[in-house]
Protein backbone atom coordinates (compact mmCIF):
# COMPACT_ATOMS: atom_id res chain seq x y z
CA UNK A 1 0.00 0.00 0.00
CA UNK A 2 0.98 3.48 -1.03
CA UNK A 3 2.15 5.58 2.19
CA UNK A 4 -0.28 8.36 3.24
CA UNK A 5 1.98 11.30 3.48
CA UNK A 6 -0.29 14.50 2.63
CA UNK A 7 -2.04 14.23 5.95
CA UNK A 8 -0.56 14.68 9.50
CA UNK A 9 3.06 15.79 9.15
CA UNK A 10 6.10 13.12 8.84
CA UNK A 11 8.74 13.71 10.92
CA UNK A 12 12.08 13.22 9.45
CA UNK A 13 15.25 13.83 10.80
CA UNK A 14 17.69 16.50 8.83
CA UNK A 15 19.71 13.67 6.98
CA UNK A 16 22.08 16.01 5.37
CA UNK A 17 22.60 20.15 5.32
CA UNK A 18 24.58 21.43 2.25
CA UNK A 19 25.56 25.13 2.35
CA UNK A 20 24.84 26.52 -1.23
CA UNK A 21 26.30 29.82 -0.70
CA UNK A 22 26.03 32.31 1.83
CA UNK A 23 22.08 32.70 0.98
CA UNK A 24 21.13 29.56 0.17
CA UNK A 25 21.33 26.03 1.71
CA UNK A 26 19.74 22.71 0.78
CA UNK A 27 18.15 20.36 3.48
CA UNK A 28 18.18 16.63 2.50
CA UNK A 29 16.03 13.72 4.37
CA UNK A 30 15.95 10.23 3.84
CA UNK A 31 12.45 9.37 2.48
CA UNK A 32 11.51 8.05 -0.60
CA UNK A 33 8.90 9.99 -1.89
CA UNK A 34 6.35 9.75 -4.87
CA UNK A 35 6.76 12.79 -6.87
CA UNK A 36 6.67 15.00 -9.72
CA UNK A 37 9.07 17.89 -10.52
CA UNK A 38 7.42 21.01 -9.65
CA UNK A 39 5.23 19.84 -6.55
CA UNK A 40 5.61 21.14 -3.41
CA UNK A 41 5.84 19.90 0.96
CA UNK A 42 4.81 21.94 3.44
CA UNK A 43 7.74 21.88 5.87
CA UNK A 44 6.65 22.16 9.80
CA UNK A 45 9.60 23.14 12.04
CA UNK A 46 7.47 22.00 15.56
CA UNK A 47 6.95 25.23 17.63
CA UNK A 48 7.79 27.29 14.78
CA UNK A 49 5.94 27.45 12.25
CA UNK A 50 5.10 25.04 8.53
CA UNK A 51 5.83 26.97 5.16
CA UNK A 52 5.65 25.47 1.75
CA UNK A 53 9.12 24.38 -0.06
CA UNK A 54 8.81 23.31 -3.94
CA UNK A 55 11.75 19.94 -4.10
CA UNK A 56 14.65 20.73 -5.58
CA UNK A 57 16.32 17.27 -5.02
CA UNK A 58 14.93 13.75 -5.61
CA UNK A 59 16.28 9.83 -5.89
CA UNK A 60 14.28 7.24 -5.02
CA UNK A 61 15.89 7.23 -1.71
CA UNK A 62 16.48 11.02 -0.70
CA UNK A 63 14.41 14.25 -1.59
CA UNK A 64 15.76 17.86 -0.41
CA UNK A 65 14.64 21.50 -0.75
CA UNK A 66 16.41 24.58 -1.06
CA UNK A 67 16.05 27.23 1.02
CA UNK A 68 17.08 30.77 0.69
CA UNK A 69 17.81 32.43 3.89
CA UNK A 70 15.74 35.66 3.82
CA UNK A 71 12.84 35.66 6.62
CA UNK A 72 12.31 34.67 10.27
CA UNK A 73 10.86 30.35 9.41
CA UNK A 74 13.94 30.42 6.19
CA UNK A 75 16.77 31.66 8.65
CA UNK A 76 15.15 29.25 11.15
CA UNK A 77 15.56 26.29 8.31
CA UNK A 78 19.10 26.94 7.37
CA UNK A 79 20.20 27.09 10.56
CA UNK A 80 18.61 23.48 11.72
CA UNK A 81 21.12 20.77 12.55
CA UNK A 82 22.16 17.39 11.05
CA UNK A 83 19.84 14.88 13.17
CA UNK A 84 17.13 17.46 13.92
CA UNK A 85 13.77 16.85 13.35
CA UNK A 86 10.97 18.61 10.86
CA UNK A 87 7.93 17.12 9.86
CA UNK A 88 6.42 17.13 6.03
CA UNK A 89 3.08 17.25 4.51
CA UNK A 90 2.86 15.98 0.84
CA UNK A 91 3.53 16.61 -2.21
CA UNK A 92 0.59 18.92 -3.12
CA UNK A 93 -0.06 20.50 -6.32
CA UNK A 94 0.14 19.65 -10.25
CA UNK A 95 3.43 19.93 -11.08
CA UNK A 96 4.90 20.48 -14.34
CA UNK A 97 3.68 19.04 -17.84
CA UNK A 98 6.43 17.74 -19.64
CA UNK A 99 7.31 17.08 -22.99
CA UNK A 100 9.49 15.03 -24.68
CA UNK A 101 11.29 17.58 -27.41
CA UNK A 102 14.51 19.26 -27.65
CA UNK A 103 12.77 22.28 -28.08
CA UNK A 104 12.52 23.14 -24.80
CA UNK A 105 13.76 26.66 -23.00
CA UNK A 106 14.14 26.41 -18.87
CA UNK A 107 14.39 29.75 -17.48
CA UNK A 108 15.21 30.52 -14.17
CA UNK A 109 15.50 33.05 -11.68
CA UNK A 110 17.34 33.32 -8.07
CA UNK A 111 15.68 30.44 -5.91
CA UNK A 112 13.28 29.87 -8.98
CA UNK A 113 16.26 27.31 -10.26
CA UNK A 114 14.48 25.19 -7.13
CA UNK A 115 11.49 23.93 -8.79
CA UNK A 116 13.09 23.56 -12.15
CA UNK A 117 16.07 21.45 -11.57
CA UNK A 118 14.41 18.10 -10.80
CA UNK A 119 12.60 18.72 -14.07
CA UNK A 120 15.71 19.87 -16.41
CA UNK A 121 17.13 16.70 -15.30
CA UNK A 122 14.03 14.59 -17.29
CA UNK A 123 14.73 16.63 -20.03
CA UNK A 124 16.82 16.27 -23.04
CA UNK A 125 20.39 17.44 -22.57
CA UNK A 126 20.11 19.94 -25.74
CA UNK A 127 17.66 22.04 -24.41
CA UNK A 128 18.05 25.68 -24.08
CA UNK A 129 18.98 26.87 -20.14
CA UNK A 130 19.07 30.81 -19.19
CA UNK A 131 19.55 30.66 -15.56
CA UNK A 132 19.80 34.56 -14.35
CA UNK A 133 19.88 36.12 -10.37
CA UNK A 134 20.76 39.16 -9.22
CA UNK A 135 24.83 38.36 -8.78
CA UNK A 136 26.91 35.92 -9.09
CA UNK A 137 26.47 34.83 -5.50
CA UNK A 138 22.99 34.25 -5.81
CA UNK A 139 23.41 31.52 -8.90
CA UNK A 140 21.98 27.98 -7.12
CA UNK A 141 23.58 24.47 -8.24
CA UNK A 142 26.42 26.10 -10.17
CA UNK A 143 28.11 22.62 -11.01
CA UNK A 144 24.98 20.28 -11.41
CA UNK A 145 24.02 19.84 -14.76
CA UNK A 146 26.12 18.87 -17.51
CA UNK A 147 23.40 20.92 -19.85
CA UNK A 148 25.33 24.32 -20.93
CA UNK A 149 23.65 27.21 -19.70
CA UNK A 150 23.01 30.91 -20.61
CA UNK A 151 24.12 32.80 -17.46
CA UNK A 152 23.01 36.88 -16.75
CA UNK A 153 22.48 39.13 -13.76
CA UNK A 154 21.53 41.90 -13.00
CA UNK A 155 24.67 43.46 -11.98
CA UNK A 156 26.75 42.02 -14.51
CA UNK A 157 29.21 40.23 -11.79
CA UNK A 158 28.74 37.30 -14.00
CA UNK A 159 27.55 36.14 -17.94
CA UNK A 160 25.01 38.69 -19.48
CA UNK A 161 24.20 42.35 -17.70
CA UNK A 162 20.58 42.24 -18.03
CA UNK A 163 17.86 39.54 -17.64
CA UNK A 164 16.25 36.73 -18.32
CA UNK A 165 14.36 37.66 -21.28
CA UNK A 166 17.14 39.30 -23.16
CA UNK A 167 18.63 36.08 -23.73
CA UNK A 168 15.29 34.28 -24.18
CA UNK A 169 14.26 37.00 -27.16
CA UNK A 170 17.36 36.20 -28.61
CA UNK A 171 17.38 33.01 -28.54
CA UNK A 172 13.05 33.27 -29.84
CA UNK A 173 14.33 35.35 -32.75
CA UNK A 174 17.76 33.32 -33.74
CA UNK A 175 15.89 30.32 -34.07
CA UNK A 176 13.55 32.32 -36.79
CA UNK A 177 16.08 33.14 -38.33
CA UNK A 178 18.71 30.07 -38.81
CA UNK A 179 15.24 28.34 -39.59
CA UNK A 180 16.00 26.16 -36.13
CA UNK A 181 12.43 24.39 -35.01
CA UNK A 182 11.04 27.23 -33.31
CA UNK A 183 10.65 26.54 -29.23
CA UNK A 184 7.84 24.42 -28.31
CA UNK A 185 7.83 25.13 -24.58
CA UNK A 186 9.17 27.78 -22.00
CA UNK A 187 9.38 26.75 -18.37
CA UNK A 188 9.92 28.98 -15.75
CA UNK A 189 10.03 30.32 -12.34
CA UNK A 190 11.45 32.99 -10.65
CA UNK A 191 10.02 35.96 -9.67
CA UNK A 192 6.26 36.82 -10.10
CA UNK A 193 7.72 40.16 -12.44
CA UNK A 194 9.89 37.95 -14.52
CA UNK A 195 7.63 34.92 -14.73
CA UNK A 196 5.18 37.96 -16.26
CA UNK A 197 7.41 39.11 -18.82
CA UNK A 198 8.53 35.48 -19.78
CA UNK A 199 4.95 34.53 -20.40
CA UNK A 200 4.18 37.93 -22.26
CA UNK A 201 7.35 36.94 -24.52
CA UNK A 202 6.34 33.58 -25.34
CA UNK A 203 2.68 35.00 -26.24
CA UNK A 204 4.19 37.54 -28.62
CA UNK A 205 5.73 34.87 -30.56
CA UNK A 206 2.54 31.93 -29.82
CA UNK A 207 5.01 29.90 -27.50
CA UNK A 208 3.09 27.87 -24.89
CA UNK A 209 4.63 28.90 -21.39
CA UNK A 210 4.47 26.79 -18.09
CA UNK A 211 4.70 28.67 -15.23
CA UNK A 212 5.25 27.86 -11.11
CA UNK A 213 3.22 30.28 -9.48
CA UNK A 214 4.21 31.32 -5.28
CA UNK A 215 0.71 32.41 -2.73
CA UNK A 216 0.79 32.46 0.92
CA UNK A 217 -0.41 28.99 2.17
CA UNK A 218 -2.22 27.25 4.99
CA UNK A 219 -3.87 23.92 3.74
CA UNK A 220 -2.03 23.38 0.67
CA UNK A 221 -4.67 20.61 -0.46
CA UNK A 222 -7.07 23.85 -1.85
CA UNK A 223 -9.80 23.90 0.82
CA UNK A 224 -8.67 27.01 2.77
CA UNK A 225 -8.84 29.36 -0.05
CA UNK A 226 -5.48 31.67 1.40
CA UNK A 227 -3.34 31.11 -1.95
CA UNK A 228 -6.15 31.82 -4.83
CA UNK A 229 -5.46 33.63 -7.61
CA UNK A 230 -8.33 35.30 -9.14
CA UNK A 231 -10.43 31.91 -9.50
CA UNK A 232 -7.35 29.43 -9.02
CA UNK A 233 -6.40 27.88 -6.33
CA UNK A 234 -2.80 27.83 -6.45
CA UNK A 235 -1.94 25.05 -3.80
CA UNK A 236 -3.97 22.68 -5.37
CA UNK A 237 -4.79 23.51 -9.75
CA UNK A 238 -1.33 25.42 -9.61
CA UNK A 239 1.64 25.87 -8.67
CA UNK A 240 2.19 25.56 -12.10
CA UNK A 241 -0.08 27.65 -14.74
CA UNK A 242 -0.08 27.39 -18.77
CA UNK A 243 -0.34 29.91 -21.09
CA UNK A 244 -4.16 29.36 -21.74
CA UNK A 245 -4.59 29.69 -17.96
CA UNK A 246 -2.71 32.28 -17.29
CA UNK A 247 -4.34 34.63 -20.07
CA UNK A 248 -7.56 34.19 -17.63
CA UNK A 249 -5.73 35.29 -14.72
CA UNK A 250 -6.31 38.74 -14.58
CA UNK A 251 -4.41 38.69 -11.07
CA UNK A 252 -1.07 37.01 -12.45
CA UNK A 253 1.69 39.51 -11.39
CA UNK A 254 -0.81 41.95 -9.81
CA UNK A 255 -2.78 40.69 -6.74
CA UNK A 256 -1.84 38.22 -3.80
CA UNK A 257 -3.74 37.90 -0.56
CA UNK A 258 -1.85 38.79 2.49
CA UNK A 259 -2.54 36.33 5.93
CA UNK A 260 -5.17 38.27 6.44
CA UNK A 261 -6.62 37.47 3.46
CA UNK A 262 -6.52 41.15 2.20
CA UNK A 263 -5.66 41.69 -1.49
CA UNK A 264 -2.97 44.17 -2.43
CA UNK A 265 -0.46 44.55 -5.35
CA UNK A 266 2.64 42.56 -5.38
CA UNK A 267 5.43 45.02 -4.02
CA UNK A 268 3.53 45.04 -0.81
CA UNK A 269 2.96 41.36 -0.87
CA UNK A 270 6.68 39.99 -1.39
CA UNK A 271 8.05 42.73 1.16
CA UNK A 272 5.90 41.48 3.40
CA UNK A 273 6.49 37.36 2.84
CA UNK A 274 10.37 38.39 3.39
CA UNK A 275 9.53 39.16 6.76
CA UNK A 276 7.63 36.81 7.82
CA UNK B 1 -35.64 26.73 -5.40
CA UNK B 2 -36.80 28.86 -2.94
CA UNK B 3 -34.89 29.69 0.25
CA UNK B 4 -36.05 33.18 2.47
CA UNK B 5 -37.67 34.45 -0.70
CA UNK B 6 -34.16 34.17 -2.75
CA UNK B 7 -33.98 31.95 -6.12
CA UNK B 8 -31.33 28.84 -5.49
CA UNK B 9 -30.33 26.71 -8.39
CA UNK B 10 -30.07 23.89 -6.10
CA UNK B 11 -30.04 23.12 -2.13
CA UNK B 12 -25.96 22.92 -1.36
CA UNK B 13 -24.40 25.57 0.27
CA UNK B 14 -20.40 26.45 0.24
CA UNK B 15 -19.48 26.38 3.63
CA UNK B 16 -17.97 29.78 5.33
CA UNK B 17 -14.34 29.70 6.11
CA UNK B 18 -13.39 27.06 2.76
CA UNK B 19 -12.45 28.56 -0.10
CA UNK B 20 -14.54 31.89 -0.40
CA UNK B 21 -11.64 34.73 -0.13
CA UNK B 22 -12.78 36.71 -3.51
CA UNK B 23 -15.42 36.52 -6.15
CA UNK B 24 -13.44 34.93 -8.52
CA UNK B 25 -13.45 31.48 -6.90
CA UNK B 26 -17.04 32.32 -5.07
CA UNK B 27 -18.25 32.55 -8.25
CA UNK B 28 -16.27 29.28 -9.56
CA UNK B 29 -17.85 27.51 -6.81
CA UNK B 30 -21.13 28.66 -7.62
CA UNK B 31 -20.21 27.38 -11.42
CA UNK B 32 -19.83 24.03 -10.17
CA UNK B 33 -23.22 23.44 -8.51
CA UNK B 34 -23.35 25.20 -5.29
CA UNK B 35 -26.41 27.24 -4.59
CA UNK B 36 -25.13 29.00 -2.35
CA UNK B 37 -21.83 30.44 -1.60
CA UNK B 38 -20.64 31.83 1.41
CA UNK B 39 -17.74 34.31 2.03
CA UNK B 40 -14.98 34.12 4.62
CA UNK B 41 -16.00 35.46 8.14
CA UNK B 42 -15.64 39.17 8.21
CA UNK B 43 -14.50 40.68 11.71
CA UNK B 44 -14.28 43.77 12.99
CA UNK B 45 -10.52 44.55 12.60
CA UNK B 46 -7.60 43.10 10.61
CA UNK B 47 -6.59 39.75 11.75
CA UNK B 48 -3.99 37.39 10.30
CA UNK B 49 -5.16 34.34 12.17
CA UNK B 50 -2.66 31.84 13.40
CA UNK B 51 0.54 30.96 12.37
CA UNK B 52 0.77 27.52 10.42
CA UNK B 53 0.32 24.30 10.35
CA UNK B 54 -3.31 25.34 10.41
CA UNK B 55 -5.44 23.15 8.60
CA UNK B 56 -4.77 19.13 8.93
CA UNK B 57 -6.22 16.37 6.89
CA UNK B 58 -6.40 13.28 9.46
CA UNK B 59 -8.32 11.51 6.57
CA UNK B 60 -11.48 10.80 7.90
CA UNK B 61 -11.93 14.52 8.56
CA UNK B 62 -9.86 17.29 9.38
CA UNK B 63 -8.71 19.34 12.29
CA UNK B 64 -8.34 22.98 11.95
CA UNK B 65 -7.06 26.32 13.78
CA UNK B 66 -6.91 29.39 10.95
CA UNK B 67 -8.28 31.68 13.88
CA UNK B 68 -10.46 33.95 11.97
CA UNK B 69 -8.25 35.71 9.60
CA UNK B 70 -9.83 38.64 8.60
CA UNK B 71 -9.07 42.11 6.58
CA UNK B 72 -11.62 43.35 8.89
CA UNK B 73 -14.90 45.01 7.63
CA UNK B 74 -13.73 48.28 6.80
CA UNK B 75 -11.00 47.44 5.02
CA UNK B 76 -12.74 45.18 1.99
CA UNK B 77 -14.07 48.28 -0.38
CA UNK B 78 -12.45 46.81 -3.16
CA UNK B 79 -13.99 43.63 -2.93
CA UNK B 80 -17.10 44.34 -2.46
CA UNK B 81 -17.06 46.66 -5.12
CA UNK B 82 -16.24 43.30 -7.31
CA UNK B 83 -19.04 41.84 -5.83
CA UNK B 84 -21.47 44.52 -6.83
CA UNK B 85 -21.74 42.64 -9.74
CA UNK B 86 -22.20 39.04 -8.97
CA UNK B 87 -24.67 37.02 -11.11
CA UNK B 88 -24.78 34.41 -7.83
CA UNK B 89 -26.58 34.52 -4.56
CA UNK B 90 -23.69 35.31 -1.57
CA UNK B 91 -24.23 34.60 1.66
CA UNK B 92 -21.81 36.64 4.12
CA UNK B 93 -20.91 35.40 7.15
CA UNK B 94 -19.66 37.92 10.16
CA UNK B 95 -18.04 37.60 13.67
CA UNK B 96 -17.42 40.20 16.26
CA UNK B 97 -16.17 39.76 19.78
CA UNK B 98 -18.92 41.73 21.68
CA UNK B 99 -22.23 42.53 20.54
CA UNK B 100 -21.14 46.02 19.32
CA UNK B 101 -18.89 44.48 17.60
CA UNK B 102 -21.46 42.18 15.62
CA UNK B 103 -23.65 45.17 15.26
CA UNK B 104 -20.52 47.06 13.59
CA UNK B 105 -19.83 44.48 11.21
CA UNK B 106 -23.71 44.00 10.37
CA UNK B 107 -24.62 47.75 10.01
CA UNK B 108 -21.89 48.17 7.44
CA UNK B 109 -21.92 44.76 5.63
CA UNK B 110 -25.81 45.15 5.49
CA UNK B 111 -25.28 48.05 3.18
CA UNK B 112 -22.73 46.39 0.81
CA UNK B 113 -26.40 44.18 -0.08
CA UNK B 114 -25.58 40.17 0.62
CA UNK B 115 -28.18 38.16 -0.06
CA UNK B 116 -28.52 36.58 3.85
CA UNK B 117 -26.06 37.26 6.30
CA UNK B 118 -25.16 34.57 8.78
CA UNK B 119 -23.29 35.19 11.69
CA UNK B 120 -20.89 32.81 13.19
CA UNK B 121 -21.65 32.61 17.21
CA UNK B 122 -19.44 28.96 17.44
CA UNK B 123 -16.11 29.29 15.97
CA UNK B 124 -13.55 27.44 18.68
CA UNK B 125 -10.21 29.08 16.75
CA UNK B 126 -9.99 32.27 18.34
CA UNK B 127 -9.74 32.66 22.34
CA UNK B 128 -11.62 35.98 22.05
CA UNK B 129 -14.28 35.73 19.15
CA UNK B 130 -17.75 34.29 18.78
CA UNK B 131 -18.01 30.94 20.84
CA UNK B 132 -19.48 32.29 23.92
CA UNK B 133 -22.76 33.64 22.43
CA UNK B 134 -23.09 29.83 20.85
CA UNK B 135 -23.34 28.10 23.84
CA UNK B 136 -25.24 30.13 26.06
CA UNK B 137 -28.80 30.81 24.71
CA UNK B 138 -28.96 34.26 26.65
CA UNK B 139 -26.18 35.54 24.95
CA UNK B 140 -27.23 34.00 21.33
CA UNK B 141 -30.39 35.67 21.56
CA UNK B 142 -28.81 39.00 22.52
CA UNK B 143 -26.38 39.18 19.60
CA UNK B 144 -28.95 37.96 17.32
CA UNK B 145 -31.48 40.59 18.28
CA UNK B 146 -29.17 43.37 17.94
CA UNK B 147 -27.80 42.12 14.85
CA UNK B 148 -31.43 41.41 13.28
CA UNK B 149 -32.10 45.25 14.08
CA UNK B 150 -29.44 46.49 11.96
CA UNK B 151 -29.40 43.98 9.09
CA UNK B 152 -31.70 43.90 5.74
CA UNK B 153 -30.98 40.96 5.07
CA UNK B 154 -32.19 37.47 6.50
CA UNK B 155 -30.29 36.23 8.96
CA UNK B 156 -28.76 32.76 9.25
CA UNK B 157 -27.46 32.13 12.97
CA UNK B 158 -24.49 29.39 12.81
CA UNK B 159 -24.21 27.62 15.62
CA UNK B 160 -21.75 25.30 17.34
CA UNK B 161 -22.42 21.79 18.50
CA UNK B 162 -20.51 22.82 21.54
CA UNK B 163 -23.50 24.39 22.92
CA UNK B 164 -24.62 22.07 25.91
CA UNK B 165 -28.43 21.62 24.02
CA UNK B 166 -27.99 22.91 20.54
CA UNK B 167 -31.78 23.22 20.38
CA UNK B 168 -31.98 25.46 23.48
CA UNK B 169 -29.67 27.86 21.43
CA UNK B 170 -31.70 27.39 18.40
CA UNK B 171 -34.67 28.01 19.71
CA UNK B 172 -33.28 31.29 21.17
CA UNK B 173 -31.77 32.14 17.58
CA UNK B 174 -35.08 32.24 16.65
CA UNK B 175 -37.18 33.90 19.04
CA UNK B 176 -34.59 37.53 18.72
CA UNK B 177 -35.54 36.85 15.07
CA UNK B 178 -33.12 34.88 12.75
CA UNK B 179 -34.60 33.53 9.90
CA UNK B 180 -32.91 30.44 9.50
CA UNK B 181 -30.22 28.48 11.53
CA UNK B 182 -26.40 26.69 10.08
CA UNK B 183 -25.64 23.81 12.46
CA UNK B 184 -23.19 22.31 12.88
CA UNK B 185 -19.67 24.53 12.75
CA UNK B 186 -17.01 22.55 13.67
CA UNK B 187 -17.05 20.00 16.54
CA UNK B 188 -14.60 19.89 19.48
CA UNK B 189 -12.30 21.30 19.79
CA UNK B 190 -9.50 18.49 19.60
CA UNK B 191 -5.82 18.10 19.30
CA UNK B 192 -3.93 16.03 17.54
CA UNK B 193 -0.02 15.35 18.79
CA UNK B 194 2.91 14.34 16.98
CA UNK B 195 4.48 11.68 19.22
CA UNK B 196 8.10 12.78 17.66
CA UNK B 197 7.87 16.05 18.02
CA UNK B 198 6.14 15.47 21.72
CA UNK B 199 3.35 18.62 20.66
CA UNK B 200 0.44 19.07 19.29
CA UNK B 201 0.76 19.83 15.56
CA UNK B 202 -1.28 22.85 15.28
CA UNK B 203 0.17 25.81 16.07
CA UNK B 204 -2.52 26.83 18.12
CA UNK B 205 -2.42 23.55 19.62
CA UNK B 206 -6.56 22.76 19.83
CA UNK B 207 -8.75 22.76 16.59
CA UNK B 208 -11.88 22.34 15.12
CA UNK B 209 -12.82 19.22 13.76
CA UNK B 210 -14.52 19.00 9.95
CA UNK B 211 -15.49 16.53 7.52
CA UNK B 212 -17.27 12.89 7.41
CA UNK B 213 -15.80 11.80 11.33
CA UNK B 214 -18.29 14.48 12.90
CA UNK B 215 -21.58 13.74 10.34
CA UNK B 216 -23.37 11.83 13.01
CA UNK B 217 -22.97 14.93 15.45
CA UNK B 218 -24.57 16.92 12.93
CA UNK B 219 -26.98 15.02 12.14
CA UNK B 220 -27.82 14.59 16.03
CA UNK B 221 -28.01 18.62 15.86
CA UNK B 222 -30.05 18.93 12.96
CA UNK B 223 -32.50 16.55 13.93
CA UNK B 224 -32.69 17.86 17.30
CA UNK B 225 -33.29 21.51 16.43
CA UNK B 226 -35.74 20.68 13.73
CA UNK B 227 -37.59 19.52 16.48
CA UNK B 228 -37.27 23.15 18.57
CA UNK B 229 -37.80 25.47 15.26
CA UNK B 230 -40.11 25.99 12.90
CA UNK B 231 -37.23 28.34 10.97
CA UNK B 232 -35.66 26.64 7.92
CA UNK B 233 -32.05 24.49 8.35
CA UNK B 234 -29.16 24.52 6.74
CA UNK B 235 -27.37 21.46 7.69
CA UNK B 236 -24.07 21.03 7.44
CA UNK B 237 -21.05 18.73 8.58
CA UNK B 238 -19.07 15.69 6.67
CA UNK B 239 -21.34 15.44 3.96
CA UNK B 240 -19.41 14.26 1.13
CA UNK B 241 -22.04 12.41 -1.39
CA UNK B 242 -25.99 13.12 -2.23
CA UNK B 243 -26.65 9.99 0.17
CA UNK B 244 -25.41 12.19 2.95
CA UNK B 245 -27.49 15.16 1.91
CA UNK B 246 -30.01 13.04 1.82
CA UNK B 247 -29.78 11.97 5.66
CA UNK B 248 -29.22 15.78 6.19
CA UNK B 249 -32.10 16.43 5.12
CA UNK B 250 -33.99 13.84 6.40
CA UNK B 251 -33.03 15.44 9.81
CA UNK B 252 -34.54 18.29 8.79
CA UNK B 253 -32.62 20.57 6.95
CA UNK B 254 -33.78 22.26 3.95
CA UNK B 255 -29.97 23.15 2.85
CA UNK B 256 -27.15 21.28 2.55
CA UNK B 257 -23.75 22.60 3.25
CA UNK B 258 -20.40 21.55 2.21
CA UNK B 259 -17.07 22.67 3.04
CA UNK B 260 -14.34 20.07 4.24
CA UNK B 261 -15.70 18.04 1.16
CA UNK B 262 -13.85 19.93 -1.11
CA UNK B 263 -10.98 18.16 0.47
CA UNK B 264 -11.72 14.79 -1.02
CA UNK B 265 -13.55 15.31 -4.03
CA UNK B 266 -12.48 18.56 -5.30
CA UNK B 267 -14.77 21.52 -5.61
CA UNK B 268 -16.80 20.21 -8.39
CA UNK B 269 -18.35 18.38 -5.58
CA UNK B 270 -21.08 20.16 -5.42
CA UNK B 271 -22.27 19.28 -8.72
CA UNK B 272 -21.53 15.41 -7.83
CA UNK B 273 -23.64 15.64 -4.99
CA UNK B 274 -26.60 17.23 -6.73
CA UNK B 275 -26.47 14.73 -9.26
CA UNK B 276 -26.25 12.22 -6.49
CA UNK B 277 -29.32 13.77 -4.66
CA UNK B 278 -31.11 14.11 -7.90
CA UNK B 279 -30.74 10.50 -8.83
CA UNK B 280 -31.60 8.92 -4.91
CA UNK B 281 -34.60 11.01 -5.67
CA UNK B 282 -35.43 10.23 -8.87
CA UNK B 283 -34.79 6.36 -7.80
CA UNK B 284 -37.10 6.40 -4.86
CA UNK B 285 -39.70 8.67 -6.45
CA UNK B 286 -39.93 11.14 -4.15
CA UNK B 287 -39.29 15.12 -3.73
CA UNK B 288 -36.68 17.36 -0.97
CA UNK B 289 -39.81 18.53 0.58
CA UNK B 290 -41.59 15.07 0.85
CA UNK B 291 -37.85 13.56 2.73
CA UNK B 292 -37.40 16.79 4.44
CA UNK B 293 -37.58 15.56 8.45
CA UNK B 294 -38.92 12.34 7.43
CA UNK B 295 -36.58 10.87 10.18
CA UNK B 296 -38.78 12.43 12.81
CA UNK B 297 -41.76 9.77 12.26
CA UNK B 298 -42.86 7.65 14.92
CA UNK B 299 -40.67 4.56 14.71
CA UNK B 300 -42.16 1.03 14.16
CA UNK B 301 -41.77 0.10 17.86
CA UNK B 302 -43.64 3.08 19.11
CA UNK B 303 -46.47 2.78 16.77
CA UNK B 304 -47.07 -1.23 17.78
CA UNK B 305 -46.55 0.00 21.42
CA UNK B 306 -49.28 1.89 21.71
Amino acid sequence: MKPVTDQTPIMLKLAHKRIDSANFATLFFDYSLDFKPGQFVMIWIPGMDEKPYTISHHNKSRFGITIEAKGLFSKKAVAMEEGDLMGFRGPFGNGFHTISSSNIAVVAGGCGMAPLAPLVETLDRDIIFIHGARSKEFLLYRHRFDIQRQICTDDGSQGHKGFVTDLLEKEIINRKKTDKQPLEMVYTCGPEIMMHRVFLLCESFDIPCQVSLERYMRCGFGVCGACVCGEQVVCKDGPVFDSKRLRTMDDFNKIALLKSGKPVNMDQYFSWRCQS
Amino acid sequence: MKFLGKNLNNPLVLASGVLGNNKEILERVHKNGCGLVTMKSIGPAPRDGHKNPTVIDLGHGMINAVGLPTPGYAHMEEEWKALEKRNFPLNASIYGGSVKEYQAVAQFVTAKNPDFIEINISCPNSEEHGMIFGVNEKSAFDVVAAVKKVIDQPLIAKLTPQAPDIAKIAKACEDAGADAICAINTAGPGMVIDIEAQMPILAFKKGGLSGPMIKPIAIRCVYDIYKAVSIPIIGLGGVTTGEDAVEMIMAGASLVGIGSGVRYRGINIFNQVNQELNSWLTTHGTTLDKIRGAAHKTNCFQESAQ
